[in-house]
């Protein structure tokens, strides 16, 4: 807390009241409802509901397509989050190390990040194309038909790949800030140490730049599961039918289009539990590094 | 290699140092390999996109994206940004342009808004719910819309604001994220302004118009940027709330336009639908691109 403080009792009242406001209409109320009606029994046309304790989430535990999909999500998650962590690492590397078009390097490898995600899918979508997109003759050349949409492998393949080149540019941007905070002092010595560029790197280099992994692995991975909400509509061009998708779209599609309210309800209720688990894991790694008061 | 020997051998020595320039530069050679690569791995689906919006529609139709620029990119252009279309023709470029500018500048400016007064509650005052408040606005990291879709819109349609800006910009400017970048920003503001202000006989409105906003202008100014691109880019929400046609922004429409486009010709009306997603993309990356110095020092910082 600041030190010298006003100390008007209603004002700081006034000041948090919007914010607080619109967190108690839009955030809790919401959850609130979302947990309550996951314990109900919901006719699609009216108010109608019956309690049915947990029933809802054991009809969910028990459905083979929702495994499927849990199953679809990690693989997803993990791809991405990796794939995306290690080509903004390379790249951040590269672009620190190098001294001509250092900046022009920089541009280029991060401007990616304004792309929004729903259009991400549409040039995912053109790249894919069913019989002449680049990607999709590139495949043809290996003897595979690819086809976007019918095969579950293939539109699965063509997700993840759309998400890690919209992922990478802030994995990127966040390496290389921390890699140029590294003292000079520190790598100077380094380098008197170990001649090896890429024995420096891991030995050096790389546990100095945890804490912006560690932060970079959770932001990935919450990126993975919600953010990709936007690709999978578009590639998908709304037809969810047998298609791989993560349990955030299984959510908005069982809710919206299903109008199965306690099934989707149930389905926020464990992705809220998933979201707060990653946010305690979170806070205990960064904890240890700063302090709050 | 001991000293001794490289004083007794000279020619030694100079082919040491030529094989080691040649690897030096081996070596810078294949950085810059990697960055030309990762360069063109992210401009490719975008050039060629942009590209193909040059070209007319039975192009595409016949042979893909293309690599190269033909005559039809203003007649596109023109038809993407003033021909009506979508299922009630209500719809045009222009419309959903001025529908993002809305959303993205009333999304940026009333997060930054709300996130400056809570935080000057919060590092300013002292009183009885200050740690209250705090966890209360940290919760909110809890509850992505993602994991609350079907009951927020219910709690939007039944306070009547769905199709309306309110209901589209309002619910989603809470923000943790703000609160706790001008938190700790504040924190940072030397203790003596406060009190000198005090002296002087400033209350907390003057002290917080006349001090600390200005002071905190490089602060407004990079989350602006960043906030700006971040609802401008919004999806799940816009598509969720407006489901009236005029409302519908660039980035909420285009998947809709481009279904149209493709469904209701002969020839689907692909690189007209290109043209559309140039200009979606084309605002944020442009502020991307000329801001990078704000943008990267906002990002960077904020989430410390």
């Amino acid at each position: 807390m600041k030190r010298a403080a006003f100390s008007s009792p209603w004002m700081p009242v006034l000041l948090l009241l919007p914010q607080v406001s619109i967190i108690f209409v839009f955030f809790y109320w919401p959850a609130f409802e979302a947990l309550e009606s996951s314990f109900y029994l919901q006719d699609p046309f009216g108010f109608t509901g019956t309690f049915v304790g947990f029933e809802n989430y054991l009809t969910l535990f028990q459905n083979s397509e929702y495994l499927r999909i849990s199953i679809f999500t990690l693989v997803f998650t993990v791809s991405v989050t990796f794939f995306s962590l290690a080509f903004g690492l390379l790249f951040a590397v590269k672009a620190d190390k190098v001294i001509r078009g250092a900046s022009t390097y920089k541009t280029l490898l991060m401007w990616v990040y304004a792309v929004a995600p729903p259009v991400a899918g549409i040039l995912g979508v053109s790249l894919f194309y069913q019989g002449h997109g680049l990607i999709t003759q590139l495949f043809g050349f290996f003897g595979h038909e690819f086809v976007i949409g019918v095969n579950y492998y293939d539109t699965g393949f063509a997700l993840i790949a759309v998400s890690i080149w919209k992922q990478v540019p802030i994995n990127f941007i966040f390496f290389l800030s921390g890699l140029q905070s590294v003292p000079r002092s520190i790598r100077e010595a380094a380098m008197i140490d170990n001649r090896s560029s890429s024995g420096r790197f891991w030995t050096i280099t790389f546990p100095l730049l945890a804490p912006t992994a560690f932060f970079l692995l959770i932001t990935n991975i919450t990126y993975a599961m919600f953010d990709t909400f936007g690709v999978i509509d578009v590639m998908l061009r709304s037809e969810p039918g047998n298609n791989p998708m993560t349990l955030t779209y299984k959510v908005y599609v069982d809710g919206f289009r299903g109008g199965d309210l306690g099934g989707s309800s149930a389905q926020s209720v464990i992705l809220m539990l998933l979201v707060l688990a990653l946010t305690i894991f979170q806070f205990r790694l960064i904890e240890r590094r700063i302090h709050y008061t | 290699m001991t000293v001794t020997d490289t004083f007794s051998t000279p020619p030694a020595v100079t082919a040491v140092k030529v094989k080691k320039r040649f690897r030096v530069k081996r070596e810078t050679l294949i950085d810059h390999l990697i960055l030309v690569l990762g360069a063109l791995f992210m401009l490719f689906p975008v050039v060629l996109t942009f590209m193909t919006s040059s070209y007319d529609n039975l192009a595409f139709a016949k042979s893909g994206l293309q690599f190269g620029w033909s005559d039809q990119f203003f007649e596109n252009y023109e038809r993407a940004m003033f021909e009506t279309s979508g299922f009630t023709g209500a719809i045009d470029g222009v419309s959903m342009l001025t529908n993002s500018l809305i959303l993205g500048f009333g999304f940026a400016i009333g997060k930054i808004v709300i996130s400056m007064m809570a935080a000057y509650a919060i590092v300013y005052f002292r009183f009885r719910f200050a740690t209250l408040s705090f966890w209360i606005i940290f919760t909110t990291l809890l509850l992505p819309l993602e994991v609350r879709i079907l009951p927020s819109y219910e709690v939007v349609q039944g306070l009547g604001l769905g199709n309306t800006y309110t209901g589209l910009i309002v619910p989603l400017i809470a923000s943790a994220t703000g609160t706790f970048f001008f938190r700790q920003f504040f924190r940072s503001v030397p203790e003596e302004l406060v009190e000198a202000a005090r002296i002087d006989g400033a209350g907390p409105v003057k002290f917080f118009i006349d001090i600390l906003v200005p002071l905190s202008k490089t602060m407004i100014a990079a989350l602006f940027i960043i906030m700006f691109v971040y609802g401008w880019n919004q999806y799940l929400w816009p598509t969720l709330i407006t489901t009236d046609e005029g409302m519908f922004t660039l980035v909420r429409g285009i998947k809709n336009i481009i279904q149209s486009f493709t469904d209701s010709s002969s020839v689907p009306e692909f690189t007209v639908g290109f043209a559309l997603t140039t200009i979606t993309m084309l605002p944020p990356v442009l502020i991307v691109i000329f801001f990078q110095s704000w943008f990267v020092k906002g990002l960077t910082e904020s989430d410390k």
